[in-house]
């Protein structure tokens, strides 16, 4: 195959001419499963990635929630981290720099506790040479407090994703929980907020109980749920948005690991992809799906990626 | 061996950069029952070549709804002989995933990726080792017996596990030490009790000056305060529940006193060999670590 009959995979995930995000590709690293970068560039360049979602940053460090912190279940594993991270200023001192320098095109992701916080982030971050974007985080699912999943209402949702938007200069994702009864609306609240686009979908709250012992098999008791077995439902949580909202930019995520589940969210309606679970089984996971991508196109006669979004005939 | 792309390639098909971890698909030389565990020789020539003890590799698992590889600590490497590179994995069976990799014979193929993680750190000066394994935490332990002994350090070892066919690879124990030692806690093999009974009494009359030690975490508490007591150096290579192994999913965090504070730090990535005086024992799976914000700084 010639270089310029190469399948398109530049993708826009903004609507914005004020706020632009454009990348090269459409296949992203999930927040939380990337850790600083460093560790898989060991493996290879990750600035030929579309982007790099760092792992939520806080206010003040983290050390976490205690282990075990996982456990592996059926076709997915559980999480209960508890938003272990360096805080926002050691991240700008020590990571962004180094990101930067590479070229890679990164997405902060922030976790506030409360609605202000946000804002404060959103202010600490603010003109930092190397973000491309902000995913704010306002469904963590391994929280002290479950109500204040600020995803889980359209009020709360608007509230957070607001003071984000008000002081931001990049474009504005909000990342949220499927755990809801009307996702699409929660997404138009985000919008009505200023949001540039939708992350979905983060991980589900789950349980797993050692019979054996009679305890649950998280130090945090209940956790986050990813991997294969998820993906059905971040494919109808994207469909839903999608349909809802047509215009408006998804990064898609859940359970992905081959260029075909790659494809499925995209018809569902996602413009970018996310790789979270699959990088823990395989280090090379999202390169590869950056490399199989073009082929899978090109062997059905497609030009872009992007005549694949929201192709579903539902 | 150079980068090969794609998948179904002849084995072994390797991946990553000149130097670091790779990726490689490899072929299974030999499988060998030892006690109670299993080990497994694979042909892996980048990864014999890169690997320093303490070391490990992560290896794909199929069967039962499993997502995610295990890590085994590499136990030897051979960069001669006709194949010209292969590394020595042990198992042990406790679930499904390590139940396929026990069921591995010669010429199968499996997925492997390492070297992992900070080996063990040797001594600069010619030195008496004391290394201390319990149950198949002895498996890296020979891989550094091995090491410490070509470079011309005593190594004495001693060896605990609950039964004696849970007592890791005894006559190779033997062929690579000054002196060696064991223990079972039910007295099927070697001293009965536990390898800190014996240790006060190996370290006084062999002269330790350093000591290594691998196994479950109880145990290396033990030992990590034996060897305060005698101001011994000691440096473990801990036990935690992996999730990815190369340091992204912080699954297996180990409580730890850096010079700019506390933190959890990850065990295949900052570790597993870490120093044990910084190493917050008393805090491991417990809330103690739990709870938001926390202060940086001496929390010791």
């Amino acid at each position: 195959m010639s270089a310029e009959r190469r399948p398109d995979l530049r993708v826009s995930l903004s609507a914005d001419p004020a706020r632009p995000l454009e990348l090269p590709n459409p296949i992203v690293t999930a927040s939380g499963c990337f850790a600083s970068g460093r560790e898989i560039d060991r493996f290879f360049d990750i600035g030929g990635l579309g982007a790099v979602v760092v792992k939520s940053l806080t206010l003040e460090p983290r050390l976490g929630l205690p282990t075990p912190r996982m456990v592996e279940t059926d076709s997915g594993m559980l999480n209960a981290i508890g938003l272990q991270n360096p805080g926002v200023d050691a991240w700008l001192a020590n990571d962004l720099p180094w990101l930067a320098e590479r070229g890679v095109r990164t997405i902060v992701s922030l976790a506030g506790k409360t609605v202000a916080e946000y804002r404060t982030l959103a202010e600490r971050v603010r003109g930092q040479p190397g973000i491309a974007a902000i995913e704010a985080n306002i469904s963590c699912p391994n929280v002290e407090d479950r109500g204040m999943v600020f995803a889980a209402r359209e009020e709360a949702t608007r509230d957070a994703i607001s003071q984000v938007t008000r002081v931001s200069a990049v474009p504005v994702f909000a990342k949220l929980t499927p755990d809801v009864t009307d996702i699409a609306a929660i997404a138009a609240a985000a919008v009505e907020a200023g949001a540039t686009g939708v992350s979905l979908i983060n991980t589900l709250s789950g349980m797993a109980i050692d019979v054996e012992t009679g305890r649950p098999r998280l130090g945090g008791v209940t956790g986050g749920l990813s991997g294969p077995a998820i993906r059905p439902v971040a494919v109808r949580a994207i469909h839903e948005v999608h349909r809802a909202l047509p215009d408006l930019p998804i990064i898609g995520m859940g359970g992905v690991r081959s260029v075909p589940d790659v494809v499925e969210l995209i018809m569902a309606g996602a413009s970018a992809v996310a790789v979270g679970t699959a990088t823990f089984a395989d280090p090379f996971a999202t390169l590869e799906l950056v490399e199989g991508l073009p082929d899978w196109l090109a062997e059905r006669g497609y030009r872009s990626v992007r005549q694949l979004r929201g192709a579903v005939q539902a | 061996m150079s980068t090969v792309p794609g998948r179904g390639q002849p084995t072994p098909y390797t991946r990553g950069r000149e130097d670091g971890p790779v990726r490689s698909v490899c072929e299974v030389l030999a499988y060998r029952k030892i006690g109670a565990y299993h080990q497994l020789t694979i042909v892996a020539p980048d990864i014999a070549a890169r690997a320093t003890p303490g070391q490990f590799v992560s290896l794909a698992v199929e069967g039962g709804g499993t997502i995610l590889r295990r890590p085994f600590s590499i136990t030897g490497v051979s960069q001669h002989g006709p194949w010209a590179g292969t590394i020595d994995v042990v198992l042990d069976v406790v679930g499904p995933g390590t139940a396929w990799l026990a069921g591995r014979s010669k010429h199968d193929v499996v997925d492997v990726v390492g070297p992992l993680g900070r080996g063990f750190p040797l001594p600069r000066q010619p030195a008496t080792c004391l290394l201390v394994g319990g149950g198949y935490g002895a498996a890296p332990l020979l891989y550094l017996a091995a090491q410490l002994q070509h470079r011309g350090h005593r190594v004495d070892l001693l060896f605990g596990a609950k039964t004696g066919e849970r007592i890791f690879n005894a006559i190779e124990g033997k062929r690579q030490a000054s002196s060696t030692r064991f223990t079972t806690e039910d007295g099927s093999f070697g001293t009965q009790g536990r390898v800190t009974d014996v240790l006060p009494d190996i370290a006084t009359s062999t002269g330790a000056e350093a000591i290594y030690a691998c196994g479950p975490m109880g145990m290396l508490a033990a030992v990590a305060a034996q060897a305060r007591e005698r101001r011994l150096p000691c440096q473990v290579s801990v036990e935690e529940l992996m999730g990815c192994g190369v340091g992204v999913c912080n699954t297996c965090v180990v409580p730890y006193r850096r010079r700019d504070g506390l933190a959890n730090v990850r065990a295949c990535y900052e570790g597993p060999v870490l120093d044990a005086k910084r190493v917050v024992w008393e805090a491991i799976g417990t809330t103690a670590m739990a709870g938001e914000p926390v202060e940086q700084g001496d929390a010791s």
